[in-house]
């Protein structure tokens, strides 16, 4: 038989476990910590003043306007929600499959996945230009017949999808958090701290009854999530992929932007936890480098799945002989955008083929580089995706450019601010390892461990 | 505000003890203790002769509600209160219908499971009564409360003792 690798490094007792991972709560935050807090805070601000500023001016400051009308917000909105999915895929699907090895890594792969969605939730809401009407996106008898949404629509599919997506896995984060916040709870030293987790904890106690209905609605969670995680990526291929435009309107969009958005998404759980593992030494133990190679393998092999799709999509617009289909894919690889193509090749596809070598796949400072490309080539497919597509379509007299504007670096670096500020607040406050979870896998690849 | 029930507690140190002291208090003909751990413990169902949660039945149940819903609601506004033609597609346009009645059955099934499991937890609870601050960290215990059947705190004592418990106390749970 091949014996597992432990799952929790050092043998660790159950009490050790809790005070590894409740530590960063209670201790004094590190300088790096401030400083990286500091600077995130910084650019949230930024960005919330240039939210101000381009919905009090108008999207005009943007760089849309005829033939691209979809840009920047559009494209950081499916770049992010395209993140979070990975999220959903540890935490659900890898629950499904029963890979134990997703216990340490999920909670934060989770709260990823909350964050990225409340990040990208604001820029179709933005992008409406008059955000204030957001609310009719939603059918409520109004005093207008009433007149109610179009539920033919592609982009009001999204709105369903993204919102269940947001109500989803939020609670399901929430139901993970619940009994290690009893035990923050009974931990606390002071009584602000017993009052604030006790009331987050619920009341939770515990006993055999209440954890076999808990297990078997984290079951059902799991189980609704999986599904509806490939549909949200799935619906805002639609929003493409129901047009008539050459380059959108293809039925691979679906399996094609949801491995796309898992590629992406371990992309950011890689950079991220590089990140956590310097910054929280303690978690080392929990999230050792065999958790770091089993996501670079996902990396590698959904890289080259998307790999496959950008193949197979020049395939079709040669098989299908339709000629604005060919130019639209030409166009893209060799008009004016070819250099953003290019981008998206090599850091989507070439890159992350250092992943065959079992050294590059276990060094740190390889995969951080490798998911930083993953993280701007999937940025640049979306880019390929919306911008090249509409910038040339049937009729030459209809075409153009898209005019980025310094508002259209601002809001793209400035969602990184809200990201990074909720992140790090999370990291502080919230156990970043689930301890009930991590608890039950730690004797995996002991002598005697069982499960 | 619930009433808290008063009983006896042990408190075991390890996982394989637990397991023991369930069999055993169940063996004794105690039904409603409790037994209390920081984490689901692998057997712990069959030891305390817990069912099946019957939190599916409500998720299926919901599942159907928020499918049934969405189809009248899509139905209802684009069909019936105010019909407008899209592009020349028929009114009650099923298949672009069915990304919604997905979306909602989950939501539905999710959200409504989650109110089960808070239902049949008996949370949200303020400030409930905790037998050892360790119990959501490294330690378990067995409550029997003392309206059980054959409810004796000597027996109990001993029952506990000998099945290894670290400590024997009188508690309010």
């Amino acid at each position: 038989m091949i014996k597992r690798n432990q799952l929790v490094l050092g043998n660790k007792s159950l009490k050790q476990i809790t005070e590894d991972i409740v530590a960063p709560l209670e201790r004094l935050p590190s300088k790096g910590w401030l400083g990286m807090f500091l600077s995130a805070k910084a650019l949230f601000l930024f960005y919330i003043i240039t939210i101000a500023i381009v919905v009090s001016t108008g999207m005009g400051l943007l760089g849309v306007n005829h033939p691209v009308g979809w840009g920047t917000m559009i494209i950081t909105f499916v770049f992010w929600i395209g993140i979070g999915h990975a999220g959903t895929l540890i935490s659900a699907v890898l629950f499904l499959f029963r890979q134990k090895w997703r216990t340490s890594v999920a909670r934060t792969a989770e709260a990823m996945t909350v964050f990225a969605v409340m990040t990208a939730g604001l820029f179709p809401l933005m992008h409406t230009g008059r955000p204030w009407l957001d609310f009719w996106l939603f059918p409520y008898p109004n005093q207008r017949g009433p007149l109610w949404v179009n539920f033919r629509s592609p982009l009001l599919w999204d709105v369903f999808a993204v919102s269940t997506y947001a109500t989803v896995s939020m609670v399901f984060w929430y139901i993970g958090l619940v009994p290690d916040f009893a035990t923050i709870r009974d931990r606390a030293k002071n009584n602000i701290r017993r009052i604030v987790y006790g009331a987050l904890s619920l009341g939770w106690r515990g006993t055999a009854k209440n954890w076999s209905h808990y297990e078997m609605l984290y079951l059902l969670l799991a189980g609704l999530s999986t599904p509806l995680v490939l549909s949200v990526h799935t619906i805002v291929s639609f929003d493409f992929a129901v047009s008539n435009l050459p380059g959108w309107h293809t039925t691979i969009f679906p399996p094609y932007f949801v491995a796309g958005a898992i590629f992406s998404g371990f992309g950011m759980v890689v950079t991220l936890m590089t990140l956590v593992r310097i910054g929280f030494p303690e978690f080392k133990d929990y999230v050792t480098i065999d958790h770091m190679e089993v996501m670079n393998k996902i990396i590698m092999t959904t890289g080259l799945m998307v790999g496959y799709a950008y193949g197979s999509e020049f395939f079709i617009a040669w098989y299908s002989g339709n000629a604005y289909e060919k130019y639209a894919f030409i166009n893209r690889a060799m008009g004016p955008y070819a250099w953003s193509y290019w981008i998206m090749i090599s850091c989507n596809v070439i890159i992350p083929q250092l992943f065959w070598f079992k050294k590059f796949r276990r060094s740190i400072p390889v995969m951080f580089v490798v998911s930083i490309f993953v993280n701007i080539g999937m940025w640049f497919e979306r880019f390929v995706i919306t911008v090249t597509s509409l910038h040339r379509d049937f009729l030459p007299s209809n075409w153009g450019m898209y005019a980025w504007s310094r508002y259209d670096t601002a809001i793209l670096v400035g969602s990184f601010g809200m990201f990074l500020t909720l992140f790090l607040l999370y990291l502080r406050l919230f156990p970043a390892i689930s301890i009930a979870e991590v608890k039950p896998v730690k004797n995996v690849g002991y002598e005697g461990g069982h499960h | 505000m619930a009433s808290w029930k008063y009983g006896m507690a042990g408190i075991f140190e390890t996982e394989e003890s637990i397991i023991k002291a369930a069999y055993k208090t169940r063996e004794m003909g105690f039904k409603n203790f409790e037994a209390i751990s920081p984490y689901p413990i692998h057997g712990m169902e069959e030891a305390c002769a817990i069912k099946r949660s019957w939190i599916p039945y409500v998720t299926f149940s919901a599942a159907l509600v928020g499918l049934a819903g969405a189809l009248a609601l899509t139905y209802w506004t684009s069909a019936v209160d105010w019909a407008i033609n899209v592009g020349g597609k028929p009114f009650f346009s099923l298949p672009a219908f069915i990304p919604i009645m997905f979306e909602l059955t989950v939501l539905f099934a999710a959200l409504t499971s989650v109110g089960a499991m808070l239902y049949a937890c008996g949370i949200p609870r303020i400030d409930p009564p905790i037998i050892d601050k360790d119990l959501t960290c490294s330690k378990f215990a067995i409550f029997i409360p003392n309206d059980d059947s054959g409810y004796d705190e000597s027996k109990i004592s001993d029952m506990f003792r000998a099945l290894g418990a670290s400590e024997v106390k009188k508690a309010e749970f």
